[in-house]
């Protein structure tokens, strides 16, 4: 077991797809929560594409102390957000992780059992694409984890998504749903709303697996703009998509 | 034909003393009867690196004959991408023989497992199963074996890149910010191992409104060459990708968009004929 201190719980965001917005909803799920006065906890457990930490702001070396290392953390809010990422302890950003599965698997362990969280009330977990090292050693040590999986509409995102979830089925994850990112554009020109992606493909992936639906994300390019630069916490209210996420968050928040 | 076949040894002999570190890594054999691989790779993941892979295996098969190698064994796309559903069958001498559809050989763990099945490897059964997917299936002969790499720097990169010779890379990538940035990483990762980066895809640089037609750059509109300036991914822009649901709607039913959409052909057949330059066709394998 991990040990660490997650007043609420730990959410592990999953998807087996790449690119389909896990990083983007740990960021913003963390924002939103810790904008209402909580303390969110954001591990970032691809360690080959460390995203998180550009996406929240957040640069810097990981200190340590006689307990173990410190997450860098910033306030957002009324709330804080601590993060710990392999971005902090590498010193050339540019430079690639090269890492098998063993140097893997000993990385995540050490970010869930030798960080000083403090008293958390959520403890977001990013991941990378796959059913691999990485999450193995997560659900190895967090039993019965929280899960949220998130998928865009397309069918090669959902069949990826599907096997995430029979992977969370073996490891007796409790999956609290499924989100539908990159799901519709409203033109800002037009404010017609185009399907890229299409729509749809996660909410029939969770009929289908009798999952819950969260809700559906749609493609935000000022959001993406606020991510790249890592000013979400600066301007967090002027996107559209927040206002999905926000709808989300109160689904996964426990009353 | 012996002298030939003894310069062609010695040659490869010399190139697989010089790909080996002293720590014993495992020797670079080619693969019999494939004369190049080229790896599309990305570092990011859902930048449109099978949709690339699919795509230019069959823009190239007009020229040559072509594989396609689906390395990611834990979210196998070519399957769907490729309409190919058969499970492989076996010869005598046990090597899996490849389904061909599109004029292309494919081959990906989505044919060898249940489509819901996940699989839950640690690296080390990764790195067998991408050595049985490498010479435990009959590609040759094959002019050029394209794989499809999963995202990522880890286990599949290292074994593949390890294990046999290969001609070069070409990096995808979107221009978000977070995308070019493992895209540098997967650049400065294969040049640490001495492959060439023959070109980069930017996949996803506009998006045409289908009701106003205006067209948004959802990632930025600075020319990729000069994101990538200076970092390990500075290397030719072999074509631009805009966002098209069309493409995407044809990835889902199976049907590769170079079939179809001129468009698309175009700017495939662009990119085929500049990596034609860089593959071998004449030597014997």
């Amino acid at each position: 077991s991990s040990g660490i201190n997650a007043e609420y719980g730990i959410i592990t965001v999953l998807s087996g797809k790449g690119g389909v917005g896990k990083s983007t909803t740990v960021a913003v799920l963390a924002g939103t929560l810790a904008s209402s006065g909580l303390s969110v906890g954001v591990l970032d457990a691809d360690l080959c594409g460390p995203s998180l930490s550009r996406m929240i702001g957040l640069k810097g070396s990981i200190h340590s102390c006689e307990q173990g290392w410190l997450p860098l953390s910033a306030s957002v809010g009324k709330g804080r957000i601590s993060a710990v990422s392999l971005s902090f302890l590498v010193e050339n950003q540019d430079e690639a992780v090269i890492w098998r599965g063993p140097k893997k698997t000993a990385m995540i362990k050490q970010f869930l059992s030798d960080v000083c969280w403090g008293a958390l009330d959520y403890l977001l977990i990013d991941t990378p694409p796959g059913t691999s090292d990485e999450h193995m050693t997560i659900m190895e040590a967090i039993p019965n984890c929280s899960v949220v999986l998130v998928t865009s509409p397309q069918a090669v995102a959902a069949a990826d998504v599907l096997r995430q979830v029979t992977f969370c089925k073996k490891t007796n994850a409790n999956v609290l749903g499924i989100i539908e990112t990159m799901s519709g554009f409203v033109c800002p020109n037009c404010s017609d709303c185009g399907l890229l992606f299409g729509k749809g493909g996660g909410k029939r992936l969770a009929e289908y697996c009798n999952i819950e639906f969260l809700g559906y994300v749609p493609i935000d390019p000022n959001l993406s703009r606020l991510l790249d630069r890592g000013e979400l916490f600066k301007n967090f209210q002027s996107s559209a998509s927040i206002q999905s996420y926000t709808e989300i968050t109160k689904k996964l928040i426990k009353p | 034909m012996s002298m030939h076949c003894g310069y062609l040894f010695k040659r490869s002999f010399r190139r697989l003393l010089s790909s080996q570190n002293n720590k014993g890594l495992p020797r670079k054999f080619p693969l019999a009867g494939v004369k190049n691989v080229i790896l599309v790779a990305s570092g990011k993941g859902g930048v449109g690196k099978s949709t690339v892979a699919t795509n230019l295996a069959i823009a190239l098969s007009k020229w040559c004959s072509v594989g396609l190698l689906d390395a990611d064994v834990f979210g196998p796309s070519i399957p769907l991408m490729m309409n190919v559903r058969e499970v492989p069958e076996i010869n005598h001498q046990k090597l899996i023989l490849p389904p061909i559809n599109y004029n292309v050989k494919c081959m990906s763990m989505g044919l060898l497992v249940d489509p819901s099945s996940p699989v839950v490897w640690r690296g080390l059964m990764v790195m067998q199963a991408i050595r049985k997917l490498l010479r435990g299936v009959l590609w040759g002969p094959l002019d050029l074996l394209i794989v499809d790499m999963p995202p990522g720097t880890g286990d599949t990169q290292l074994s593949i890149t390890q294990e046999i010779p290969v001609t070069g890379v070409v990096l995808v990538t979107t221009p978000q910010a977070v995308a070019l940035a493992d895209c540098i990483k997967g650049a400065e990762m294969f040049g640490k191992v001495s492959l060439p980066i023959l070109g980069l895809i930017e996949n996803m640089s506009f998006f045409s409104c289908p009701f106003c037609s205006v067209k948004h750059h959802l990632y930025g509109s600075t020319p990729l060459s000069e994101l990538v300036a200076g970092t390990a991914a500075d290397v030719p822009v072999l074509a631009q990708l805009p966002m098209e649901p069309s493409v995407v709607r044809d990835c889902d039913k199976g049907s590769p968009s170079v079939i179809d959409n001129p468009h698309i052909g175009l700017v495939f057949d662009s990119v085929a004929e500049r990596l034609l330059l860089h593959l071998d066709l004449e030597s014997e394998t």
